[in-house]
């Protein structure tokens, strides 16, 4: 996700925000966070100002706080306005929630990746809402003529706290709006100890319109004289049109229009392929099954993963490309060593499989474009559009619409431009819609990955030598997008003599982050291949990892006393070593460091006479700092998180054939069901650190921790995904 | 074709293709946009309604079958006590991470206790495993199920406690 890393430290993190206070249409205080030198375009757009103000406190004392970042399901529409709310002090059930515009100028950086909005937003947004609190407070104490340090705040109201008189936020703000802003970096902060709303469940606020079935998400979008579209992509990645039937295509019924779109070699942006436009959804969809096209597939169609499976085992015979990490003397401490290990592993492709298909309205006109997008990456999309269809930014508004699931999917706006680009072809506002087949066949997939290990232990049974050779995917020494693997990847730093080497084989498929990119791979080859050294040892598996953790000292970002701690409460809570686990039950532990967040976590699963598996229970431990903020959300999201690993391990996988994928639905690409989810326990430790988010870090070791418990239960290592229950059998 | 439909208790004609799925009628043609579209396939259950009570998939549903079925969506679910109860409980167990799937998962709980008042978690397990929640809110489902059937939320399954 290094884009999105990149996107934040530039428009965000290092250039110091001010707030800009006016009053707001109407009468009131209006807010607004700023960056220095940042456009903007108050001047005669009141009431688009009044839409994305931070904060807006109308005269009677409604309080609105508009939320910057796309919500995806993670709850931030829910979590950021109590981070204002908070400091504020309003009472949490009379604040109105607004959703943003895309609009940076305003805004700073507006993305849903990474669990990045937690310890982006965590103090700013505070500061804001301590800001905003500070202003009324003066505001009050010159209305009474007394020292703002004898003034106090109260659910919406000022105290003058001497004399008990009060006046309520709705009164004070127009003359608050008359104030000088304060600098953020000044304004004080709440102790913790005296939240209110911060620490407290909160549910989240769309989900009344959720239960009821109001239209919210991209697909329930409306525009007036909106036409419906598909859009036929090749098969095979990166496959252009070279003639297709369109006069047949276009006397189908409810069609409009059908038309060639020639795209280009950008994965992100414009693809090659036939466009259906018409009056109604299902009618252009049923009008594919006239359309024929001639596809020119390019190289793309020799690739499989069966030829990258054999591929990878070739090139494991070879020297690695290039060495990521060559700590001691791996050679001479294997040929040292007591005890050797060996063995190789893989994950495959994946897709994100949202279950609100990608989809995307757009009207283009004069020049101009507006989008309804669901979307985690709005202000990319809008680059996509401006470079693909010759508008400049400023040409473009966007819209973010509530998504149905990210995953990292919708950081990716391939959606955008093609609806922005039917629209213009179109002369109208089009809606464009995939099917579930398009979804899953023109996905930025989670890349598959190779992995040779070597261990060597002493007479101790102690880790002395360790070696990873990782085929992966990428060209000229360049990993494909979430393909690669960091110099800090556990153990190294941990083991004395450690090589960590990368090779790379060219792939013509897109692939992109899924959530804990990277991670979700890597967690499972490498502590699933800790969880065989400790065996070899003849040691316990949670305990030989705390003594491989060693010293509580910080490494790099990485705090190996945390992790410690995760685990020895993991330990705790699953009731590890002490519990009678049946006969054809295990249990299995991993840990695994990403998002900034801490998580150790521990599976009881059983595998029945036929092969048939069974997971019984998850345990998950984790430090994500100091404060929960929203503890309904982080318990839903670790849960989730979790029960998300245990689908991608026992189910999940995409096959390239002839360079097309050979999934297309949920029949053949598997997400977990309700009776396959176990019950999972979630405990966080609190410790003296930042809090850190949560959408991502809980799912990545739970898949070594259920494949480690299987080997718990039968003595049988699965050393690639998904698991084969034959293996069982 | 003109079909005469009867959807959360009112009479609605429309003009379809016979074959159109009863999905995109509700979504395309009434304008109701609380049934969500996920696989066409009838593999996720994002698109329930009932059919005289019953849950059924509204996506491989052509309309020209459903007749004079008495069809209840999302939009309707608040018809009854039992409907409103379940909504509630969605709420108050904080059930929703997306919520693209809650509507499926709603009408084919709603459906499950107008059957079944007390369900085991055996019985909560074959009549909503057909209805995939990709954010896997799978537990509080379970819950909130529960909780609207006046039942003690705890799942019998765990037994590692």
């Amino acid at each position: 996700m290094t884009r999105v890393k990149d996107a934040a430290r530039a428009s965000g993190e290092s250039r110091r925000a001010f707030l800009r206070a006016s009053v707001a249409v109407g009468g009131g205080l209006l807010l607004d966070f700023s960056l220095p030198g940042a456009l903007r375009a108050r001047a005669g757009s009141a009431a688009a100002s009044t839409l994305n103000a931070f904060v807006q406190i109308s005269n009677d004392g409604a309080v609105t706080i508009v939320s910057k970042n796309p919500e995806i399901g993670q709850g931030i529409k829910t979590m950021l306005p109590m981070l204002i709310a908070e400091e504020l002090d309003v009472d949490w059930a009379s604040v109105r929630i607004e959703q943003a515009l895309s609009d940076p100028a305003r805004f700073g950086v507006q993305f849903a990746g990474g669990s990045r909005a937690t310890p982006l937003n965590w103090e700013p947004l505070r500061r804001v809402g301590a800001a905003a609190r500070q202003m009324l407070m003066t505001a009050a104490a010159q209305t009474w003529s007394v020292p703002v340090a004898e003034c106090d705040t109260e659910s919406g109201n000022v105290i003058h706290v001497p004399t008990k008189r009060s006046l309520s936020y709705g009164r004070l703000a127009s003359k608050a709006a008359t104030l000088a802003a304060p600098d953020l970096a000044q304004v004080a902060l709440k102790d913790p100890k005296n939240f209110k709303i911060i620490g407290k469940s909160q549910p989240g606020v769309d989900s009344p319109l959720v239960v009821t079935g109001k239209p919210l998400f991209g697909i329930d979008v409306t525009v007036p004289g909106m036409l419906y579209a598909v859009f036929v992509k090749s098969p095979v990645f990166g496959g252009t049109v070279a003639s297709a039937n369109l006069e047949a295509v276009k006397a189908q019924a409810g069609v409009r229009d059908a038309f060639i779109v020639s795209g280009g070699p950008v994965f992100n942006g414009l693809a090659g392929g036939v466009a259906i436009i018409g009056t109604n959804w299902w009618q252009v969809d049923k009008a594919r099954e006239t359309l024929q096209v001639v596809w020119e597939e390019g190289a793309t169609a020799a690739q499989s993963s069966a030829g990258f499976a054999k591929q990878a085992v070739e090139l494991a015979t070879q020297a690695p490309g290039s060495k990521l990490v060559a700590d001691g003397d791996v050679t001479q401490a294997l040929g040292a060593s007591a005890r050797r290990l060996e063995a190789a592993y893989s994950y495959p492709f994946i897709s994100h499989a949202t279950l609100e298909p990608q989809n995307c309205t757009a009207h283009f006109r004069d020049g101009k474009v507006e989008i309804w997008a669901p979307t985690q990456n709005p202000d990319a999309g809008r680059k996509i559009v401006a470079k693909t269809l010759g508008l400049t930014d400023a040409d473009i508004t966007i819209h973010m619409i509530r998504c149905g699931g990210g995953f990292g999917r919708r950081l990716m706006n391939d959606y955008m431009v093609e609806a922005a680009w039917i629209s213009k072809q179109a002369g109208a506002p089009v809606k464009l819609l995939w099917n579930r087949q398009d979804d899953m066949q023109h996905d930025f997939y989670r890349p598959a990955g190779f992995h040779f290990f070597k261990a060597g232990l002493d007479n101790a049974g102690k880790l002395q030598a360790f070696s990873d050779h990782f085929v992966t995917f990428g060209e000229n020494g360049k990993a494909a997008p979430s393909a690669d693997m960091g110099a800090s990847e556990f153990p190294a730093k941990f083991v004395p003599n450690i090589e960590l080497g990368i090779s790379f084989m060219p792939l013509g498929i897109p692939t992109g982050p899924l959530r804990a990119p990277g991670s979700n791979g890597l967690a499972f080859v490498f502590q699933s291949f800790i969880d065989e050294v400790a065996h070899a040892a003849g040691q316990d598996p949670l305990q030989y990892r705390i003594d491989l953790l060693g010293e509580r000292r910080q490494v790099g970002a990485f705090d190996a006393g945390r992790m410690i701690d995760v685990l020895a409460l993991v330990r705790d809570k699953s009731g590890w070593a002490r519990r009678k686990v049946p006969k054809g039950s295990g249990m299995g532990v991993a840990f695994y460091y990403s998002h900034l967040g801490y998580f150790a976590e521990v599976v009881h699963a059983t595998v029945a006479a036929g092969g048939k598996i069974t997971v019984d229970k998850v345990w998950v431990a984790s430090d994500v700092g100091s404060q929960i903020i929203n503890p309904t959300g982080a318990e839903n999201q670790v849960q989730g998180a979790a029960l998300d690993g245990i689908g991608e391990a026992l189910g999940q996988v995409i096959t390239l054939e002839n360079g097309r994928v050979v999934q297309s639905n949920f029949n053949d690409f598997l997400l977990l069901r309700m009776n396959q989810a176990p019950p999972v326990e979630v405990h966080f430790l609190k410790s003296e650190h930042p809090p850190t988010g949560l959408g991502e870090p809980a799912l990545p070791p739970v898949l070594p921790a259920l494949c480690n418990a299987l080997f718990a239960a039968t003595g049988v290592r699965i050393r690639s995904l998904p698991i084969n229950p034959q293996l069982f059998a | 074709m003109l079909y005469t439909l009867l959807i959360n208790g009112k009479v609605c004609k429309v003009e379809a293709d016979p074959q159109m799925p009863l999905l995109w009628v509700l979504r395309d043609l009434l304008d109701m946009k609380g049934t969500k579209f996920g696989c066409g396939r009838s593999f996720c259950g994002a698109c329930t309604v009932h059919s005289n009570g019953a849950p059924i998939r509204s996506c491989v549903t052509p309309v020209s079958s459903v007749g004079s079925a008495s069809i209840t969506t999302i939009e309707g679910v608040a018809g009854t006590v039992l409907g409103r109860s379940v909504q509630s409980a969605w709420l108050s167990v904080d059930v929703v991470q997306c919520g693209y799937c809650q509507a499926g998962q709603i009408m084919s709980a709603s459906a499950l206790l107008a059957k079944n008042p007390k369900p085991s978690d055996a019985d909560i397990d074959k009549a909503m495993s057909g209805n995939i929640c990709r954010c896997a809110t799978y537990t509080r489902i379970r819950a909130a199920i529960k909780q609207a059937a006046g039942m003690p939320i705890a799942d019998s399954r765990d037994t590692l406690a």
